[in-house]
C-alpha cells in the first residue's frame, strides 16, 4: 500500500501574525515558516502505518514556492521515503491545490491520501474534501483515530456533537486532527539521511492545471482591537462588577 | 439570482445554527430557498417552511441520507445548484465536511467561514486565527459560501409558510459506511449558543477538578468550554474545545480559568462581549483580552466565586 501525504508550508503557529501596512496581506518576510501542524500528524500516521508493515511507501508532496522544499525535506526526515514539490508562485487556492493533487494521485496511484484537517494560515478547511470529490473517493475528515482493516479504514472523526465513526473503502482521503497522534521529532542522523532522499520537482503549469485565483483579495486588515480591561483585586469585586457594571449575571 | 441554503438538522429538529445561516443567506439575496436532506425529515422540513425568510423548501428524503454522509449529500445539492447563484451553509463540522465537495464538483472556489456579507460577491472572513480580516471577492459564477454562525443573529423562527417541494433522491455512494455517533448529551445550553461560557484549561490539573467549573456553570446556566490542552490531556471531551481548531463562541460572558490565552484559543472566544480571566500568572496573555482579570489561584478563587454567586438574590438565566 502506498500513502501520499500533502504537507503545506505556513507561517509558524507561534508567530504573532502582522498585517502589512498597505493592507495587501500579512507580513511574511523574515517570518519563521513551518509545516502546517496537522500535516505533521498526517505524516506521522503514514509513517506509523508503514512501520507496522501495512504500507510500503510514504510520499510527501507540497505545492508552493521553491522553499516548500524544506517542508518536504522535513517530512522525509521523519520517515517519508520520497518527496514531490510542485512549484507554483503566488496564491494557490484550495481548488487549484486539489486539482494539482489530483494529477499527482493519477500519476502515483496511492491507496490513501492523508492531509491536515485545515491549514492554520488560511483556515479554509477545504482541500481534502475537494480532492475526494474530484477523485470520487470516500473522505474521512477531522480524523482522531484510524484503524486499517483489510481494504477498509475505520476512522473516528471529531464532530461538533462529539465523535463519529465511519468505515470507508480504500482508496480514500483522510484529513487529520491534531489529536490523531504525537508527531515525532526528526533525529540528527535522520535529518542527514533525508538529504539523500529524492525530491521530484514539477511545475504546476506542466500538470495542465489552471491555478489562477478565482477569489480576489480586496484587502487584509487588522481586526478591531478590544478595549483594555482592568484587574480586580478579589472575587467579591469581580462578582460585583459582573453584576452591577457589566450587567451580565 | 437566488440562494440555496443547506439546512442542518437531526431529521426531526433543525440545528439552531441553521437559523443563523438563513440570516446570512438573506443578506446575500432576499430569495432564499432551503434544502433539507435526510430520512423521514418531514418535521425538519416543516420547521424550515415556518421560517419567514425562506421562500421555498426542497425536501429530499431517502434511507441513505439518515446519517448525513457528505458523499451522499453532495451530488443532490450539485444538481439543485443549477438554479441558484449561491449555495450557503454553516461553517461547523457538518458544513465544513460537505461544502468543499460541492464546490469542487461545481468548479468554484469556496469562501469559508465568512463573518460579514459586504455584497453578493464580496465577504469578510478571518484568516490566521482571527489575527487578520480579509475582504474577498469571488469571481466564480456560482458561489459556495460557509458562514460563521456566531457572526449572524438567528432568524425569526415562526410565522412563515413556504411551500415544501419534494425532489428526487440521488444514488447511494457505496464506499462510505456510517457506523456510530457518540453524542455527548447534556442539559446544559449548547456551547455555540450559550449566553455564558466558563472554560477550563491545563491549570485545572485533572478532569475531576472540572467539578469546580461545573458547579459554577450550574449556577449561571452556562455551557462548559475548554482549551485544547485540557482536551488533549483528557480532562474533558473534544466537543468542549474552544479555539481555532475547535468551536468559536461569542457569549455575553466568557470566563477563562487556568487558560494562558494562546492565539489559537483566543481565536475562538475573543469576540465575546465580556471576558473574565482567572489565572495565577499575572503575565498570562489572556489578561490582554480580559475585561476583568483576577490574578489568583483558581483552587481558591472558584470556591469563593461560587460562594459569592450564592449570596446574590437573582442571577440572570
Ligand atoms: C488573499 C489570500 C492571500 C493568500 N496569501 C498566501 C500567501 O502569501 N502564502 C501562502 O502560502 N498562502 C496564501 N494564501 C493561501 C492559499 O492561497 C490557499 O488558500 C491555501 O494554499 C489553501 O488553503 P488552506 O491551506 O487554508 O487549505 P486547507 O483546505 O485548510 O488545507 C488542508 C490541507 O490541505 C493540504 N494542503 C493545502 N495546501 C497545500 C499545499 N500548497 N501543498 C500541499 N498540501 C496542501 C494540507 O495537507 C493541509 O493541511 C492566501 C489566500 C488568500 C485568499
Ligand atoms: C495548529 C494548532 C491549533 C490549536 N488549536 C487550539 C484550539 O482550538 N484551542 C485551544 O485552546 N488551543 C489550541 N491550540 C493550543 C494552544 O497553542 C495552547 O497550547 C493551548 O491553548 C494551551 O492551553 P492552556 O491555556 O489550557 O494551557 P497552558 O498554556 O499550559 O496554560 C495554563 C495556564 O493555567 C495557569 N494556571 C496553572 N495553575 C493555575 C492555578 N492553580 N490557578 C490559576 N491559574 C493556573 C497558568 O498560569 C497558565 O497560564 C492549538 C495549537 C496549534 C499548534
Amino acid at each position: 500500500m502506498k500513502i501520499l501525504v500533502a504537507v503545506k508550508r505556513v507561517i509558524d503557529y507561534n508567530v504573532q501574525v502582522r498585517v502589512k501596512e498597505d493592507n495587501t496581506g500579512v507580513v511574511t518576510d523574515n517570518v519563521k515558516m513551518s509545516t502546517n501542524p496537522p500535516d505533521d500528524n498526517a505524516i506521522e500516521e503514514a509513517v506509523k502505518i508503514k512501520e507496522a508493515g501495512k504500507a510500503t511507501e510514504v510520499i510527501a508532496v507540497s505545492i508552493g514556492e521553491e522553499k516548500s522544499q524544506e517542508t518536504v525535506r522535513k517530512a522525509l526526515a521523519v520517515g517519508a521515503d520520497r518527496g514531490i514539490l510542485v512549484k507554483a508562485e503566488g496564491i494557490i487556492e484550495p481548488l487549484a491545490v486539489s486539482k494539482l493533487l489530483q494529477k499527482i494521485v493519477e500519476k502515483e496511484k496511492p491507496d490513501l491520501v492523508f492531509m491536515g484537517k485545515q491549514a492554520i494560515d488560511d483556515d479554509c478547511n477545504q482541500t481534502g474534501q475537494m480532492l475526494s470529490a474530484l477523485l470520487n473517493w470516500p473522505q474521512a475528515t477531522f480524523a482522531s483515530k484510524i484503524e486499517i482493516k483489510d481494504k477498509k479504514l475505520e476512522v473516528t472523526r471529531e464532530i461538533d456533537e462529539g465523535l463519529e465513526t465511519i468505515e470507508i473503502n480504500i482508496p480514500a482521503i483522510v484529513t487529520c486532527d491534531l489529536r490523531l497522534n504525537e508527531p515525532r521529532y526528526a533525529s540528527l542522523p535522520n535529518i542527514m539521511k533525508a538529504k539523500k532522499k529524492p525530491i521530484e520537482q514539477l511545475n504546476a503549469s506542466d500538470l495542465g492545471v489552471d491555478t489562477s485565483p478565482r477569489i480576489e483579495q480586496i484587502k487584509v486588515e487588522e481586526p478591531p482591537k478590544r478595549k483594555a480591561g482592568i484587574k480586580v483585586s478579589s472575587v467579591a469585586e469581580l462578582v460585583q462588577k459582573l453584576k452591577n457594571e457589566a450587567k451580565v449575571i | 439570482m437566488s440562494v440555496l441554503l443547506i439546512a442542518e438538522h437531526n431529521n426531526k429538529e433543525l440545528r439552531p445554527f441553521t437559523l443563523n445561516a438563513v440570516t446570512a443567506a438573506s443578506q446575500i439575496d432576499g430569495d432564499v430557498h432551503a434544502v433539507v436532506i435526510g430520512q423521514n425529515c418531514d418535521e425538519a422540513a416543516k420547521s424550515l417552511s415556518e421560517l419567514p425568510l425562506i421562500k421555498k423548501v426542497i425536501q429530499v428524503d431517502a434511507p441513505h441520507y439518515q446519517n448525513f454522509v457528505a458523499e451522499n449529500f453532495a451530488p443532490v445539492i450539485v444538481k439543485l445548484a443549477e438554479n441558484y447563484s449561491h449555495v450557503v451553509c454553516s461553517a461547523n463540522t457538518f458544513g465544513k465536511n460537505l461544502m468543499p465537495r460541492i464546490a469542487a464538483a461545481l468548479d468554484t472556489s469556496q469562501i469559508s467561514d465568512i463573518i460579514k456579507v459586504i455584497s453578493p460577491d464580496t465577504f469578510l472572513r478571518p484568516i490566521y486565527a482571527g489575527n487578520a480580516f480579509a475582504t474577498v471577492k469571488s469571481n466564480d459564477t456560482k458561489k459556495c459560501v460557509t458562514i460563521r454562525p456566531t457572526s449572524f443573529d438567528p432568524c425569526e423562527s415562526l410565522g412563515g409558510s413556504a411551500a415544501i417541494e419534494k425532489a428526487e433522491p440521488g444514488e447511494e455512494f457505496g464506499h462510505t459506511k456510517f457506523i456510530k455517533r457518540e453524542e455527548i448529551k447534556s442539559d446544559r445550553p449548547e456551547l455555540g449558543t450559550a449566553r455564558v461560557v466558563i472554560s477550563g484549561g491545563r491549570g485545572m490539573q485533572n478532569g475531576d477538578n472540572f467539578k469546580l467549573i461545573t458547579s459554577i456553570a450550574d449556577k449561571l446556566n452556562a455551557a462548559i468550554g475548554a482549551s485544547r490542552a485540557a482536551v488533549d490531556a483528557g480532562y474533558i471531551s473534544n466537543d468542549h474545545q474552544v479555539g481555532q481548531t475547535g468551536k468559536v463562541v461569542v457569549p455575553d460572558l466568557y470566563i477563562a480559568v487556568g487558560i494562558s490565552g494562546a492565539i489559537q484559543h483566543l481565536a475562538g472566544m475573543k469576540e465575546s462581549k465580556v471576558i473574565v480571566a482567572i489565572n495565577k500568572d499575572g503575565e498570562a496573555p489572556i489578561f490582554s483580552v480580559a475585561d476583568y482579570g483576577l490574578e489568583a489561584d483558581l483552587f481558591e478563587a472558584l470556591p469563593q466565586f461560587l460562594e459569592e454567586l450564592n449570596k446574590l438574590n437573582t442571577i440572570q438565566k
